[in-house]
């Protein structure tokens, strides 16, 4: 684009994320503060992630942009044309293409592998916010390990309701060390960011802060003996490729009650369909 | 057959159409120029450059035709400008002691070395809608204000000289602190507040201040000094080593002057609170000066007991680019979280609902 650098940001400012960048995989879930830019999209659109693929991302590289787990949402779309835009790179997208993904609300179903890098766009960095609301109490609380309040607030949820009441950006601990939110994706990802072959990397925009899973880094849902960690399950399969195991979204039919699931993964969804797996109100295509 | 909703990029231009139509608005009317709006919207146009952190009427023109009127999106598009441009230099802080006012109140003297300067302010103005506005006018009568040339004394200073308000303690030479550059951190000085506060959202701003004199945090603030007008902005590039004028800005200066009933080991004596804003955003420079006085409890040894002395309160929440962003990033799709939430919610009322008939037919059983 005429009168922009590659990727928009200038190089000094790229130079200044890398080495955020650098510090936070040297200390897997520790929030580094970076001096975030405003960017010409609006903070909470994802500002976060876009810098650290600007920080990132080369010449070479594939991108692959979603929100919600599809590639066509409005503002997956956005996003990846700003890119295409200011880079000129190949977008994809195909999980399996792809060297560098941003996204925002999930990890997709095909299990990433080495050298690929995962972008999350992070609304609220701090997993002790909606306990602590003052950044100098948490940095303090992270400093000593101190996460006792997350414990307790995780068995009030099943002393009042008898289980974990967390459904979306459920908290971990990163390397036995830091508590770590994952953004908000549904628990159902959580396991996926565990040992994970891929560089997992996190921009808070608004909040001015990256962090990040070096890839095989245990990361542990937090639980309890007799309330082990669960993921979400569906009685239904998708409709469109008849997945078992994916995460669904719901789409209402019609006013009268009806619905129908299907995966919220596009790309998965549409792998299977071609590989020639069929759901309920799906059509048969041929396999390729 | 359910077909996935597709077409969000034709969706996308779509709306850029839409609203490049509706910002032209009737094209029977004449378009609006920026020149239009840089002579005749000015106070739009400093309050953009103010919270834009930019100096740049013609830009900030721009950015409100751009944003069809609405300054926060304009504000937006200035500041979103402005992290692309390069820094050639850092100005020497700017000398108001030697503007060339065009406004000069104090509130707290009848009259004063240089006097009250009124100069164009709506103060005094009936707030009757002028229907002869309806009708293109002609141009009004050129006014004529007394120039004044000569530095102005400043009502700090008059009390410094007696020893009634605490010194200002400037260290030209110490860093200065940049929110632009690097994360805010607490606790916060002066110097990043003060910046904070001046980039600051107007209507926070002035809610914040409004509610310490509501009694959230009183600081019994008397207008010391209010000042509009041109002051020169130098630059001293290092391989130069001698000062150069780039040009004049207009600002609008406010210093408070609050009371301070002293402490086991300071007397008695008044406090500062310091406002500036780019152009003529008089109401700003005052709530900012309002805010900046209350943020200075702590060094002051005041109990932090209000909202507008609460630094992590204040200086978090001011940024209306920030808060306009996160706020509004609501509309975006949240379908995957609210899946988990639903699947929550059902299975948390299946349960009680289970619960409660296990419990209905123990009763029925008695």
């Amino acid at each position: 684009m005429d009168g922009y650098n590659f990727a928009y940001l200038d190089e000094q400012t790229k130079r200044m994320i890398r080495r955020a960048i650098l510090k936070a995989v040297a200390i897997p879930g520790y929030q580094v503060p970076f001096g975030s830019r405003e960017m010409p999209l609006p903070y909470g659109w994802g500002t976060g992630g876009i810098q650290v693929t600007a920080g990132v991302i080369g010449q070479d590289d594939v991108l692959k942009v979603i929100d919600q787990g599809a590639d066509d949402t409005t503002n997956a779309v956005s996003i990846r044309r700003f890119f295409a835009r200011t880079t000129g790179v190949k977008t994809t997208e195909k999980t399996t293409e792809a060297t560098l993904i941003q996204t925002r609300h999930r990890i997709p179903e095909r299990p990433l592998s080495e050298g690929q890098i995962l972008v999350y766009q992070v609304p609220i960095p701090e997993p002790l916010r909606w306990l602590e609301p003052r950044e100098t109490e948490t940095r303090k609380m992270h400093a000593l390990q101190e996460y006792g309040i997350m414990h307790v607030k995780l068995y009030e949820d099943i002393a009042r309701f008898g289980r974990i009441a967390t459904s979306y950006d459920y908290p971990v601990v990163v390397n036995d060390r830091y508590l770590m939110k994952p953004s908000p994706i549904p628990k159902f990802d959580n396991p996926k960011m565990d040992n994970m072959p891929a560089l997992q990397l996190f921009g808070a925009g608004r909040e001015k802060r990256i962090y990040a899973i070096p890839p095989y880094t245990k990361v542990k849902s937090l639980d309890f003996d007799d309330h082990p960690f669960e993921i979400q399950q569906w009685d239904e399969n998708c409709a469109l490729c008849g997945s078992e195991n994916s995460y669904l979204d719901e789409v209402v039919m019609d006013d009268q009650g009806g619905r129908m699931f299907v995966c919220s993964d596009t790309d998965h969804c549409e792998s299977r369909q071609s590989d020639g797996h069929v759901g309920p109100m799906g059509t048969q295509q041929a396999a390729e | 057959m359910y077909v996935a909703v597709k077409g969000g990029e034709k969706a996308i231009e779509n709306a850029h159409r839409l609203l490049a139509q509706d910002r032209r608005g009737n094209p029977g009317v004449p378009e609006l120029t920026v020149v239009q709006i840089k002579e005749q919207m000015s106070l739009a146009v400093d309050r953009v450059m103010t919270e834009g952190s930019l100096y740049d009427r013609d830009l900030a023109a721009l950015a409100i035709k751009q944003a069809r009127g609405d300054l926060v999106e304009a504000i937006f598009l200035l500041r979103a400008f402005r992290t692309t441009l390069p820094r050639f230099a850092t100005s020497n802080p700017i000398d108001t002691t030697a503007m060339k006012a065009r406004r000069r109140i104090s509130a707290t003297y009848k009259d004063l070395p240089g006097g009250q300067l009124l100069g164009p302010t709506f103060d005094y103005t009936h707030r009757l809608l002028d229907f002869a506005l309806m009708a293109e006018s002609e141009a009004p009568d050129v006014a004529t204000s007394p120039s004044n040339d000569e530095a102005l004394p400043r009502v700090t200073s008059l009390l410094n000289a007696e020893g009634l308000i605490e010194q200002e303690n400037s260290d030209d030479t110490a860093p200065v602190s940049d929110l632009t550059r690097e994360p805010l951190d607490f606790p916060a000085n002066r110097d990043l507040r003060l910046q904070n506060l001046a980039r600051g959202d107007e209507g926070f701003v002035l809610a914040m201040g409004y509610s310490s004199q509501r009694g959230y945090g009183n600081t019994h603030p008397f207008a010391g000094e209010i000042r509009m007008g041109e002051v020169e902005v130098v630059i001293e590039p290092e391989e130069l080593g001698f000062a150069i004028s780039i040009g004049d800005i207009t600002v609008t200066e406010c210093e408070m002057i609050n009371q301070f009933k002293g402490s086991a080991t300071e007397a008695p004596k008044f406090t500062r609170g310091y406002g500036l804003s780019f152009g003529e955003a008089e109401r700003k420079a005052m709530a900012m000066a309002l805010v900046d006085r209350s943020l200075r409890a702590r060094e002051l040894g005041e109990e932090v007991q209000n909202p507008a002395q609460d630094e992590e309160f204040v200086l978090y929440h001011t940024d209306n680019v920030e808060a306009s962003g996160f706020v509004q990033h609501l509309k975006l799709p949240h379908y995957v979280d609210f899946q988990g939430e639903l699947e929550m919610v059902r299975n948390l009322r299946a349960e009680q609902a289970h619960v409660h008939a296990q419990e209905q037919m123990l009763k029925a059983g008695e």
